[in-house]
């Protein structure tokens, strides 16, 4: 632990190119995009935050962000889970299988919103089975903007089937790296299939899990093409609004506001999962 | 003594009922991973009647190639697909060249301010895209880089960083620090220990937060939709073309979105499975 | 592994060899650019296109775009001194909010092409409420009614297609629902991207109260309202998915619909013969039609100004505004006849759009005109209340209020004079 040591071995050097990078890029605009929520053309105001407030989208937006989060991100951490551990179960045709489940990876949101748009629209794939099967007369309106419960599972499903593979993917890089005699050892000591599973692969499992926890949450956030592209405006989310108040109301002041809501979310949720999950790192 | 014990065909049994559910298993998740995109496929290919049809039959009653041809034989679609492309491999050298070491750091040192600089990486991906992008042109006009696919490269990889960041730390960390410090005393030097040692352990965790990275740039539509003009990607070139076009271009455009996807990791897949050669014995 | 990363880095250098730093353009030509808000659908851009070499022989790279970043990039280059476009073109709403700061004064071409006969109400809207023009007419459109002969043969007794009232309107809706066992045929375009706004704008509310803004929140206002509410009742509830009406009219999921003469254009190709455009409905007050106007503007620091000169002046030529109704449905904005052999579908709207015109009591709406960037938070006010009184079921007096305080509050930052149709007063608010 020399004096050199310290020095060639300081995180800082190898955390600086990322740095400058990123308050360069995204610093300075952060800092503007802060300040006009705050500010008009005589100084402090909170008139902007009025207006959110008062804005019928508003509450609706925070509402199904918050709904979508809660429940897509524990359905695809379980599920990809599950699909890393299945590829250690080693099955027959794991090649194929693993290359189908990475697909929607290279699916961009507006391309997910519109392959399901294919199937749940009123006269889409769906409710040509239904009418086919007999089973109803002429279909079901899941896009309908009286059903909000029936719009928010058509994009929970469009979600977890575009965002899944992501996780998968971080899981499965970090289930390889765990040594299969841990697993050998526990069978060997007969724990059953469930002890090992969270007695063993779990624990090792953790750091992978946080980072694809705080990712896909982060992720989650910033949803807004597949709803629009399945519901329009019938679904609003946080970022869509953001979108919406830049773009076509061509309102920087509010949207930035918006914007804020979702940072604060987002760097909320994740501090509180690197409170929760320390433990695994710099052993 | 005494005689054997009789043979307990109990646990055989138990391997093959878990070896048919894990079988099972896997055939669900791919179907429901495939079935979209086969729907998607079979919708692009229908002629704008068959689409028109209520119900409609699994395999469209008129096949046409129409709409996808005129979808990829429309002006600058090749192109776009060349600068989606070069984006995407820039971005992914360029994070992964300002990202690794970040990662490394992370995972092998404990020092004050870790947190701090997890937090500040993650506030990047956290502030929607939508109202950075404004300012972010304003500086890449004011250096003269506005609509290149550098400005593009560089935009993504401010946004691809943290997941490289977070990944390869995550990656780091499962690399065994033991194997690094004995590879010093059998005297390699530090660096010579982390491309000898390290890199080939963490390779597939590279490979997966590069997979990772080049998607996200492939995807990402609104900020190169606003710093490119004549020199659009793939997504900024076709999203806007497809939000407001009749439905059999939609659907063909989503196809034709997805299919890039389907070279991709056919392509990728060989490289895939050598990656996770441990996994995919 | 190590083949693979060499393999790599090779390919990675080739690519960059080939495309750099600047990547492929991906605009067809190497022309001045001209960017557009309008034709965005690959089948559009590409007829139009073709108008455009037709139009004008030099190389001019036709880019679309989306309205909002329209904006945000005309804004940003202007901004920084480094204008990377030649031409700008786009309806009268994406124009507007650039005039003054980004775009350049066009009165000297508007006045030089006067003899071409554009009307006298498109020059002073391109004025944009000062005393220069800031953009040149391109091509005008208006929204009608369309309508397939099954749903024709439930018009109430006595009702006539061209010259529908609003409650004749309702009746027809409702017989044609009972027809088809209960479930609506008329279908109205509130999807995110649907012009149900000017509906509400231009249609509804000047039909019943004879004005925009000024009579908001009046009790004309409230019985619109009212009577939307009905109507809603008898529409498709997927309505709130659609953007553009010609889809559902095809696919015959709706038989009658309001829409944009081009998001119209393609439903009667399959069967003309079946299909009518009409007028829109009348109301206590008159008959109630909104205009849209597309515009071709310079902006400034213009790449190229004389060939953008160049380019609006060949636009203002009656075959080149015959070939662009032809290829994408926007009609002329010169007076005088249409061409002859034009498709079916655009034979009919031009019926249907003449009489909206010439109708008794017809009363003409603009978009919103002089908000700049507002015009979208205006815009807003009207979508909210359709949002929160037709879908919600809020109580209408007390939506009308709150939003009314809204678009109060907006005009009185501008403190711009009303459009039509409301009376010029110099300060526009909501009574």
């Amino acid at each position: 632990m020399g004096a050199v040591r310290r020095f060639s071995g300081s995180p800082w050097l190898l955390l600086l190119p990322s740095i400058v990078l990123l308050v360069l890029l995204f610093g300075w605009p952060l800092a503007q995009g802060v300040l006009a929520a705050f500010r008009d053309g005589d100084g402090f105001t909170l008139a902007h935050w009025e207006r959110l407030f008062g804005d019928p989208y508003f509450l609706r937006a925070l509402r199904n962000t918050v709904l979508l989060i809660v429940i897509v991100v524990p359905v695809q951490l379980v599920l990809a889970t599950g699909m890393a551990l299945l590829t250690q179960a080693r099955p027959r045709f794991l090649r194929t299988h693993f290359a189908i489940w990475c697909v929607p990876l290279a699916v961009s949101e507006l391309a997910a919103g519109l392959v399901w748009l294919s199937i749940f629209t009123d006269r889409g794939y769906l409710n040509s089975l239904l009418v086919s099967l007999g089973l109803s007369e002429n279909g079901v309106s899941w896009l309908g903007y009286q059903n909000t419960a029936s719009m928010l599972f058509v994009v929970v499903v469009a979600e977890v089937w575009r965002a899944t593979s992501l996780v998968f993917v971080i899981l499965v890089a970090g289930v390889q790296v765990i040594p299969r005699d841990f697993d050998e050892a526990a069978q060997v000591f007969g724990a059953s299939a469930w002890q090992r599973l969270w007695q063993v692969t779990i624990p090792l499992l953790t750091p992978s899990l946080r980072v694809a926890l705080i990712l896909r949450t982060i992720l989650a956030l910033q949803a807004f093409a597949v709803a629009q592209a399945l519901t329009g405006r019938d679904f609003p989310l946080l970022v869509g609004e953001t979108y919406q108040w830049y773009v076509n109301l061509q309102n920087p002041a509010v949207a930035s506001a918006v914007a804020l809501v979702v940072l604060v979310l987002s760097l909320g949720s994740a501090a509180f999962y690197l409170r929760a999950m320390r433990g695994q790192e710099a052993r | 003594m005494s005689a054997l014990p009789p043979v307990d065909p109990r646990p055989l049994r138990r391997r093959r009922r878990r070896a048919a559910l894990a079988q099972t298993a896997c055939v669900l998740v791919t179907v429901f991973m495939a079935l979209p995109i086969v729907l998607v496929g079979l919708a692009a290919f229908s002629s704008p009647e068959a689409l028109d049809e209520f119900p409609k039959s699994l395999v469209p009653s008129h096949f046409s190639t129409a709409t996808l041809a005129a979808f990829f034989g429309g002006t600058g679609t090749i192109p776009a697909f060349g600068n989606s492309m070069l984006a995407g491999v820039y971005t992914v050298l360029a994070s992964l060249a300002l990202g690794g070491p970040a990662g490394y750091a992370l995972a092998r040192k404990a020092f004050r301010g870790r947190d701090a600089y997890q937090v500040f990486v993650l506030l990047v991906r956290a502030l929607p895209i939508v109202v950075l992008s404004v300012p972010l042109a304003t500086l890449f006009l004011r250096f003269g880089v506005y609509d290149t696919v550098f400005s593009v490269t560089l935009l993504h990889t401010a946004l691809a960083l943290p997941t490289t960041v977070l990944i390869t730390a995550s990656i780091f960390v499962s690399v065994p620090a033991d194997l690094e410090e004995a590879a010093k005393v059998f005297g390699c030097g530090r660096f010579e220990a982390v491309r000898r040692v390290v890199l080939p352990l963490a390779l597939p965790g590279l490979a997966a937060s590069s997979i990772f990275t080049f998607v996200l740039s492939w995807n990402e539509v609104l900020g190169a939709a606003v710093i490119t003009l004549g020199h659009r990607t793939l997504p900024a070139q076709v999203l806007a073309a497809l939000a407001e076009a009749p439905q059999s271009y939609r659907f063909a455009g989503g196809f034709a979105l997805v299919v890039p996807a389907l070279l991709f990791i056919l392509v990728m897949r060989r490289y895939l499975v050598n990656m996770w050669g441990t996994t995919l014995r | 592994m190590r083949s693979v990363s060499r393999r790599a880095v090779l390919a990675g250098a080739l690519g960059a060899f080939a495309g750099g730093c600047t990547g492929f353009a991906t605009t067809g030509t190497t022309g001045m650019v001209f960017l557009s808000t309008q034709f965005r659908p690959v089948a559009e851009a590409e007829r139009f296109r073709g108008v455009l070499a037709r139009t004008v022989p030099d190389q001019v790279s036709y880019v679309t775009v989306e309205e909002g970043p329209f904006a945000t990039q005309v804004r940003s280059q202007v901004d920084a001194g480094a204008t990377r476009v030649g031409l700008l073109g786009g309806v009268h709403g994406d124009l507007a909010p650039l005039a003054g700061g980004y775009l350049e004064d066009v009165t000297a071409v508007a006045d030089g092409l006067r003899d071409r006969g554009f009307s006298a109400e498109h020059l002073a809207l391109a004025k944009v409420g000062t005393d220069r023009a800031w953009y040149v007419p391109w091509a005008q459109a208006t929204f009608v009614l369309a309508a397939h002969a099954d749903a024709l043969q439930h018009l109430p007794p006595g009702a006539d297609v061209d010259a529908l009232s609003y409650d004749q309107f309702l009746d027809w809706a409702i017989a044609a629902r009972r027809a088809n066992g209960n479930r609506p045929v008329l279908g109205l375009p509130a999807g995110p991207k649907g012009l149900l706004h000017r509906f509400l704008q231009g249609y509804l509310l000047p039909s019943f109260t004879g004005g925009q803004i000024t009579a908001f929140r009046s009790p004309e206002a409230v019985r619109a309202w009212q009577y939307l509410r009905e109507l809603w009742a008898n529409c498709a509830p997927a309505s709130t998915t659609y953007d553009f009406m010609q889809e559902p009219l095809a696919a015959r999921e709706v038989s009658i619909a309001w829409d944009h003469v081009v998001r119209l254009a393609s439903a009667p190709e399959r069967d003309p013969a079946n299909w009518r455009m009409a007028p829109a409905p009348r109301g206590n007050a008159g008959l109630g039609y909104m205009a849209v106007v597309l515009g071709l503007a310079i902006p400034k620091g213009s790449t190229d100004p004389e060939l953008a000169k160049k380019v609006i002046g060949a636009f203002s030529r009656p075959q080149a505004q015959a070939d662009l109704l032809r290829a994408n449905g926007f009609f002329p904005v010169l007076s005088g006849d249409l061409p002859d052999g034009l498709p079916p579908a655009i034979t009919l709207q031009a019926a249907a759009v003449g009489r909206q015109r010439r109708a008794a009591g017809a009363i003409l709406s603009l978009p919103p005109v002089g908000l700049g960037s507002r015009e979208g938070e205006v815009t807003k006010a009207f979508k909210d209340s359709f949002r929160s009184i037709i879908l919600d079921g809020a109580d209408i007096q007390s939506t009308l209020d709150a939003q009314a305080k809204v678009l109060n509050g907006v005009l009185a930052d501008l403190r711009t004079p009303c459009w039509a149709p409301d009376p010029p007063s110099p300060v526009c608010e909501v009574a």
